[in-house]
């Protein structure tokens, strides 16, 4: 491995602690009569922001309260981050590309896996109403979007990454730099291996 | 060595880079919409120094419990009239006179909740004759007189509670409307002294008809109708084809009486309730009904005493349409409706479920084919419901959320207010199509078109009341104004104009063109006709007089003394009686009275009247008294002394006013 690269995988492992204190995803939500705006952040272990407002506003529509303990998530996602930059560390130090390939793996496996969580959520709480809810509209569900902006009746709801998770897409991108140029090297490598094994007598 | 060191410290800075950059674009923040306002607004609501608003907009007071009166287009707010409040500025509810606008069978009430302005009709268009407004909380109707801006007349409602569906008026006011939120046990104190969990089986709604005398506008109740437990809304006469029917809003169908944005919000429809008031009327006077426990006040003001008089009834007449076939029927209306209001023509009845997603438009003509074809879903208390789609001219399909209240243009048009969406939707009656829509900030909840309830719109004009007000003006603490928003509806396009605050909490508001008011208006009172058994009609006529602990003084003001100024003789433990006759006979020539220590307010008198303020003095000494009104150069030395002497003391009575010659 490159000097370069344990440097950058051991940054990125570094960086991804930062999502143990910086939020990863935010909901923004914007009506004529809320001309601040609502927002919700979503960090590794709670929520924060505009929660019961906008708890508030859902419950005529029957949607559940939103709560920290909703999620078991919150307790286990710090640790997961933290095995992951571990894993990161552990790379860095021991210099099996292994590891690398092993923690870009359970990098992107995680990052889909908080994806598919957060679609997963948000479905169930935009469909599984109360119904004995004061508002019905007919065939309307209020899943916000899982990225980009969408129109919940009177509300338009942005979902975004937060810092964190901006951080946790340039992790992913350095490591892919940095698997880009191991294999680039290993490729170099082996077609070094193998013009000096054929040039031997 | 070197390149590594040189490769990680680029990688770093630049690492650091992204983080500082990332951590500055914290989510694509979206930007809020402002309502754009175009150039020439200013110059439509411009009402140049000197010159008079097209329209009179009368708008509720709110928990303020009074009626304000603002110009239109302008916004400006003219008068804050007392009517179900005390007001310490003109001694309404303080002075002898008026405390007795404010008694009922609780006692004196100096506040009240005020929620929907009327305008009197005749032939279904606003004459600018009154202004009926409500008193929700202890519920009472009232009747301002549009030649004063005094509250006229306040009579209180029996069997009531939660004065909410009211006062709405029939086409020639004939009748004027109260229809009870809550409903409640009626009768004696053991049939009300029932379980809370007894709703169905004891609470009672009730829609009361008050006819005010043409003549004088006192008012009394003609009759009531007794109907199954639920909550009246709102309502509104019908007129042309629907002329000599009522039409009720009506939710908490389910009769729930606990956790009610909950329990009373179950059922997809509640009603629309139909009151044949016609037949109601030929009942009453056929003598039909019964005679009901209902104990209630009806306060007039006499003009001439410049006195409240106050009528006690002990009961009123009740019709049970269950005895009367014909006199009431249901509607279903999804869903928990709010506004009941009927289009100019007469031909439609618009319900705004406040929950509901579509707005239902019913057809008069199909409730009478319903009725005559006995098209009927069952009963509700003994009353029959019509089908629903049997009565239903269509719906306005996905409208907005929270549908609240509709007012109308004389070009088939409807404006519907939405709560929740927090915007005006235009649509047209007869297609159910939206034509455009408007932002309001924040938060609509009545709206009011000039006329716009009546046979004849006026147009121009929606105005929204506003629930919110938010970042709208400069911030005034966690209290903030209350506002009202100005759109022109002259185009197909809806516009925003203006946006004006106003006092307490605007619920509805009714407008009509300021030359239906103008010519009525009093100026000021004559002097000759004042019948005030304490008046003195001139300065020769003022007086001092003891009657026992009571002292009265005949006191008159014009510009710029009291006669009399200096009183001596008044002990401790008296009660001084200040009757004040303002003798001026010009109008904007008002005088006020204040007395050091009074414990009630001050009076404001208008010329030509007499009002008394009742002064107990605490302490021996002089005590100084002055006018509060700034009434002409010399304003400033109207003014007096009262020399209160201890309880055994033989200084006689004496009330004078020395003149400059007497002295030197």
């Amino acid at each position: 491995m490159r000097p370069i690269s344990r440097v950058m995988i051991a940054m990125a492992a570094l960086a991804l602690l930062a999502l143990l204190f910086v939020p990863i995803w935010r909901i923004d939500l914007a009506a004529p009569q809320y001309p601040e705006g609502l927002y919700m952040q979503i960090w590794a272990d709670h929520f924060s922001g505009d929660v019961e407002k906008i708890n508030g506003l859902n419950h005529y529509i029957g949607m559940a309260h939103i709560k920290d303990d909703m999620f078991a998530e919150f307790t286990y996602l710090p640790k997961v981050i933290v095995v992951l930059s571990a894993l990161g560390l552990f790379a860095a130090l021991w210099r099996r590309r292994i590891f690398l390939v092993g923690g870009l793996v359970a990098l992107s496996l995680f990052s889909l896996w908080a994806l598919w969580r957060m679609w997963d959520w948000g479905y169930k709480y935009g469909h599984e109403l109360d119904p004995r809810a004061a508002i019905k509209v007919e065939d309307m569900a209020y899943q916000p979007p899982l990225i980009g902006h969408k129109q919940l009746l009177n509300f338009d709801a942005w979902s975004t990454p937060d810092t964190g998770g901006w951080v946790l897409f340039a992790v992913i991108a350095l490591l892919c730099g940095v698997y880009f140029l191991e294999v680039r090297d290993l490729k170099a490598k082996l077609k070094a291996k193998r013009s000096l094994a054929s040039t031997q007598p | 060595m070197n390149r590594t060191l040189l490769y990680s410290g680029t990688s770093v800075a630049l690492a650091a880079g992204v983080f500082l950059l990332l951590n500055s674009l914290p989510g694509c923040k979206p930007t809020t919409t402002k309502a754009a306002v175009t150039g020439d607004a200013a110059t439509k609501v411009y009402v140049k120094p000197g010159t008079h608003d097209e329209f009179y907009n009368f708008v509720s007071g709110g928990f303020s419990g009074q009626l304000a009166v603002y110009g239109l287009p302008s916004g400006r707010l003219f008068r804050e009239i007392p009517v179900f409040s005390v007001d310490p500025e003109s001694g309404y509810g303080y002075s002898e006179e008026t405390k007795g606008m404010l008694m009922t069978t609780y006692g004196f009430i100096p506040w009240d909740d005020s929620h929907h302005p009327e305008l009197s009709q005749s032939s279904g268009v606003p004459d600018g004759k009154w202004c009926f407004i409500n008193g929700n909380n202890t519920p009472r109707i009232a009747l301002v007189d549009l030649g004063t801006f005094r509250t006229k007349s306040i009579i209180e409602i029996p069997n009531s509670a939660g004065n909410h569906s009211s006062p709405f008026t029939t086409g020639n006011s004939e009748y004027v409307v109260a229809g009870t939120r809550f409903s409640v046990p009626m009768g004696d104190d053991a049939s009300r002294d029932v379980p809370i969990k007894s709703y169905k089986e004891n609470f009672k709604g009730n829609v009361s008809f008050i006819h005010p005398d043409p003549e004088t506008g006192r008012m009394s109740i003609a009759f009531q109708i007794a109907t199954p437990g639920v909550n009246f809304d709102l309502s509104h006469a019908g007129k042309g084809p629907s002329e000599g029917w009522f039409f009720f809003s009506c939710y908490n169908t389910e009769q729930a009486y606990s956790l009610m944005e909950v329990n009373a919000s179950q059922r997809d429809k509640d009603f629309i309730m139909a009151v044949n008031w016609k037949l109601a009327e030929q009942l009453a006077k056929e003598g039909k009904g019964n005679k009901v426990p209902g104990k209630h006040y009806s306060n007039w003001w006499n003009e001439e005493t410049h006195s409240a008089e106050t009528t006690v009834y002990e009961d009123v007449l009740q019709l049970d349409p269950k005895d009367h076939p014909g006199l009431v029927y249901f509607m279903p209306c999804p869903k928990s409706p709010h506004g009941c209001d009927v289009d100019p023509t007469g031909k439609y009845i618009v319900g705004s479920g406040k929950l509901a997603a579509l707005i239902p438009v019913f057809s008069f003509e199909k409730i009478q084919k319903a009725i005559a074809t006995n098209e009927m879903e069952g009963d509700f208390g003994g009353i029959p419901v019509l089908k629903y789609e049997s009565v239903l001219h269509g719906e306005v399909k996905k409208p907005g959320l929270g549908p609240l209240h509709t007012e109308f243009d004389a070009n088939g048009n409807a404006y519907t207010s939405f709560f929740v969406s927090s915007e005006i939707v235009k649509w047209n009656v007869e297609k159910l199509e939206v034509m455009d829509r408007v932002p309001t900030y924040y938060s609509i909840g009545h709206l009011c078109v000039p006329g716009g309830d009546s046979k004849q719109p006026w147009g121009k004009y929606v105005i929204a009341y506003n629930k919110i007000t938010k970042d709208r003006y400069l911030p005034t603490g966690p209290e903030l104004t209350q506002s009202a928003q100005l759109y022109s509806i002259e185009g197909d396009k809806m516009e925003l104009l203006l946006d004006f605050p106003t006092t307490g909490e605007p619920h509805y508001a009714q407008a009509l063109p300021a030359e239906l008011v103008k010519p009525r208006e009093v100026k000021f009172f004559k002097i000759d006709e004042n019948k005030h058994p304490f008046v003195a009609k001139g300065e020769k006529e003022t007086k001092v007089e003891r009657r026992g602990k009571e002292v009265h003084v005949w006191m008159t003001t014009i510009r710029s003394h009291f006669a009399p100024d200096n009183i001596e003789g008044v002990k401790l433990g008296d009660e001084v009686y200040f009757h004040v006759t303002n003798l001026e006979q010009d109008w904007d020539v008002p005088h006020g009275f204040a007395i050091k220590g009074a414990a009630n307010a001050e009076l404001l008198v208008m010329p030509g009247e007499t009002q008394t303020l009742k002064w107990i003095p605490t302490r021996v000494g002089i005590w100084p008294m002055y006018c509060t009104d700034f009434c002409s150069a010399l304003h400033q030395e109207m003014q007096g002394y009262v020399r209160v002497s201890p309880a055994g003391s033989s200084v006689p009575l004496d009330a004078y006013t020395v003149s400059v010659d007497a002295e030197m």
